[in-house]
């Protein structure tokens, strides 16, 4: 039952090396996959950040599941049999037709969190999967090139990670026009993986001087070979944590613009909901269920994925372990079981280091 | 010396690389600031009245982009930040000055405070590893990251401002009252002040509580703990003057680097509770097309982000003798 994944010292988690495993890849794919399930379910904080993806993931794909009207669908009140004009909007407050009432136009608020879990989740895994390829491919190609390539890609890094960037968000969401989720993903890709290739730099940075890798060199492989079959299946647990910094990322700043009514406000999304929600004056009409809800999905959804993350960062620096749980495990040997003063830390302060 | 050149370099090359974002954004962008500007007065105008106003906004419209380009370097190197367009004919660095003190005062101040009060209860909950504290702390914290601020913001005036009518719930003070060093004018300023305060702290005091622990679970393994103990030195004393003094460098540049994203770092909440600093003059900026505040604004926030990394450094430099002996 123990959790064989190595440390090495001062730059986060990897995977046994691939030579260490088993040999046919078939077999070395199911041992990592064993291996993973058995350390989110011993661990609480991944369990929690599992249960809860998995239940939004479940509600995007099949928005179905749950009865709910059309977000377009207009409702209105009872008709006015002494005048002439239209009925009334409903404009209701929670009942059990609408359970998180109308807002003021008479769309069904609830059907909007259920229907706007897809446009969030896709932001949030689309902007992650892309911004991790590039960082990958960026921060990996920096590390293992290196010379001239290396300080042309650090210093695009760098740049990047400097220039405030949420400001930068605003004015070119705002230009682009609105266009949907698309935009917002292409802009949040372009501006966020700056961050993570940092991270993977300085991991690809840590790996090229290793064994394996002189020996492919020595066999005489070619570049892109070493890069995409030796180094990065070895990064695979940190490739992980980049993607879910970066999904984190996404959800907050993607919901943050949708907030201010930037991108496409007829994107039924958690954010618009919350854009309308302030705009239509929800607080001072006392609908206060059509503000708590959408953003308490936000925030539902944005913990899943920073549970997730230190979740593994537990997983792979023993150190950082509760206590508890790692008193309990003393019976069971690990594989190495160093731990690692400055490994896996935290996302913050990498960012910070120079 | 060769690290802080390469240092400099860095810095003029994001200075620049920023400069010309900021200029090339708005031309590339739909729609052409004179036009934006004119169409804001509301009033028809003749060829030349159009080329006038042109000039003043410093777009020439017979000149090629690249040297409305230089023109554009040169007025920035001399502070002409050009006429806010919304606001004409107030220049943009005085109509930014009225803005910066108030996000200075409300992020300034919340970004000291999450960060002497994150790093405390981060420093206390590593050295009681596995205590109560440090069981429901982390785990607390890794969820208020994930809060997205402006809703917190909304909760807060949803509860202290809507329901209990405790706290206003919109602008730095309240309407009529005149700007003044009178208590009762502080007074105001500070209870409008403290819901956006409190949603900025539960937002970010997370990040430093979370770093410094870790790191700090990092330097009690070290001998030299260990030694400190062996010594037989009180446990206060080694708990700060040794653990923590070592696990404090992540935090310490990282608290450089983040006073320099105060000036942007609030825009959300500058937003929700209608905070009259320079995050919601971006926004009105930005709904309004008035570029030259645009632009002017854009450059402040790089600017401050650059000369915090300036400061971050030479505190590096300072605290961390490996850092000078490496380069």
């Amino acid at each position: 039952m123990a959790v064989p994944i190595s440390v090495t010292r001062g730059q986060g988690p990897v995977l046994p090396e691939p030579s260490a495993l088993p040999a046919g890849s078939g077999n070395r794919g199911r041992a990592a996959l064993g291996r993973l399930t058995t350390a989110i379910r011993r661990n609480r904080k991944a369990t929690a950040g599992v249960i809860l993806l998995a239940l939004f993931t479940l509600i995007a794909l099949f928005p179905n599941l749950i009865p709910h009207y059309n977000p377009a669908e207009i409702f209105y009140g009872p008709k006015c049999p002494s005048c002439y004009s239209a009925p009334a909007l409903v404009q209701a407050s929670p009942s059990s037709a609408h359970w998180l009432g109308t807002d003021l136009e008479g769309h069904d608020v609830f059907s909007q969190v259920i229907v706007g879990t897809r446009a969030v989740l896709v932001l949030a895994l689309v902007t992650g999967l892309l911004t991790t390829l590039i960082a990958m491919v960026v921060g990996v190609a920096a590390a293992y090139l290196g010379g001239t390539w290396d300080g042309v890609l650090n210093l695009v890094t760098d740049v990047l990670l400097v220039i405030p960037l949420f400001p930068l968000l605003i004015v070119i969401v705002k230009y682009a026009g609105q266009s949907g989720n698309v935009v917002l993903i292409a802009v949040l890709t372009i501006t966020g993986w700056s961050y993570t290739a940092r991270q993977l730099r300085a991991q690809a940075q840590s790996l090229r001087n290793r064994d394996f890798l002189l020996a492919a060199k020595v066999r005489g492989e070619r570049s892109f070979y070493i890069i995409m079959v030796e180094m990065i299946p070895t990064m695979t647990s940190l490739l992980l944590a980049c993607f879910l910094t970066n999904a984190l990322y996404a959800v907050l700043a993607g919901s943050g613009l949708q907030f201010l009514g930037l991108g496409d406000p007829n994107l039924v999304s958690w954010g618009t909901t919350l854009y309308w929600a302030n705009s239509q004056g929800a607080l001072q009409a006392g609908l206060y269920l059509w503000e708590i809800v959408p953003g308490l999905c936000i925030a539902l959804l944005g913990a899943a994925f920073a549970l997730l993350n230190y979740a593994f960062d537990e997983i792979s620096n023993p150190a950082l372990r509760p206590m508890r749980a790692s008193a309990k495990r003393k019976k069971v040997p690990l594989a190495t079981p160093t731990p690692t003063p400055a490994g896996g830390r935290l996302a913050t302060d990498d960012a910070h280091a120079g | 010396m060769r690290f802080a050149l390469r240092r400099a370099g860095f810095l003029l090359i994001t200075l620049w690389a920023a400069l010309t974002l900021n200029f090339l954004l708005p031309r590339i962008m739909p729609g052409n600031p004179v036009e934006a500007a004119i169409a804001s007065l509301r009033v028809p105008l003749t060829p030349s009245e159009i080329n006038a106003i042109a000039a003043q906004f410093g777009v020439n419209q017979h000149q090629s982009l690249i040297s409305e380009y230089f023109t554009y370097l040169g007025h920035i190197l001399t502070g002409n930040l050009g006429v806010s367009f919304v606001h004409y004919p107030t220049p943009v660095t005085s109509y930014i000055a009225t803005g910066i003190w108030w996000t200075l005062g409300l992020v300034g101040t919340t970004t000291v405070l999450a960060f002497l009060a994150g790093t405390a209860v981060g420093a206390i909950a590593a050295w009681r590893r596995g205590s109560r504290l440090d069981s429901t702390i982390p785990p607390l914290l890794v969820f208020t990251t994930a809060i997205p601020v402006f809703w917190v913001g909304l909760m807060l005036i949803l509860v202290f401002s809507s329901v209990l009518g405790w706290l206003p719930s919109k602008g730095g003070y309240s309407l009529g009252a005149t700007p003044s060093f009178t208590p009762a004018f502080v007074g105001d300023v500070l209870q409008h002040a403290i819901l956006p305060a409190i949603a900025l702290l539960i937002t970010t005091i997370g990040a430093w509580v979370l770093t410094m622990r870790n790191t700090m679970v990092g330097t009690l393994t070290e001998d030299y703990v260990r030694m400190a103990r062996a010594k037989g030195l009180p446990s206060h004393r080694i708990m700060v003057n040794y653990a923590a003094r070592n696990a404090i460098l992540p935090n310490l540049t990282g608290f450089a680097m983040s006073l320099g994203f105060v000036v942007s770092g609030a825009i959300l909440i500058e937003y929700v509770f209608n905070y009259p600093g320079v995050g919601f003059m971006l926004l009105q900026a930005v709904e309004s097309n008035d570029y030259p505040l645009m632009q002017g604004l854009f450059l402040l926030i790089t600017v401050a982000v650059l000369l915090c990394i300036v400061l971050s450094d030479i505190a590096t430099a300072i605290l961390d003798p490996r850092t000078r002996t490496a380069s």
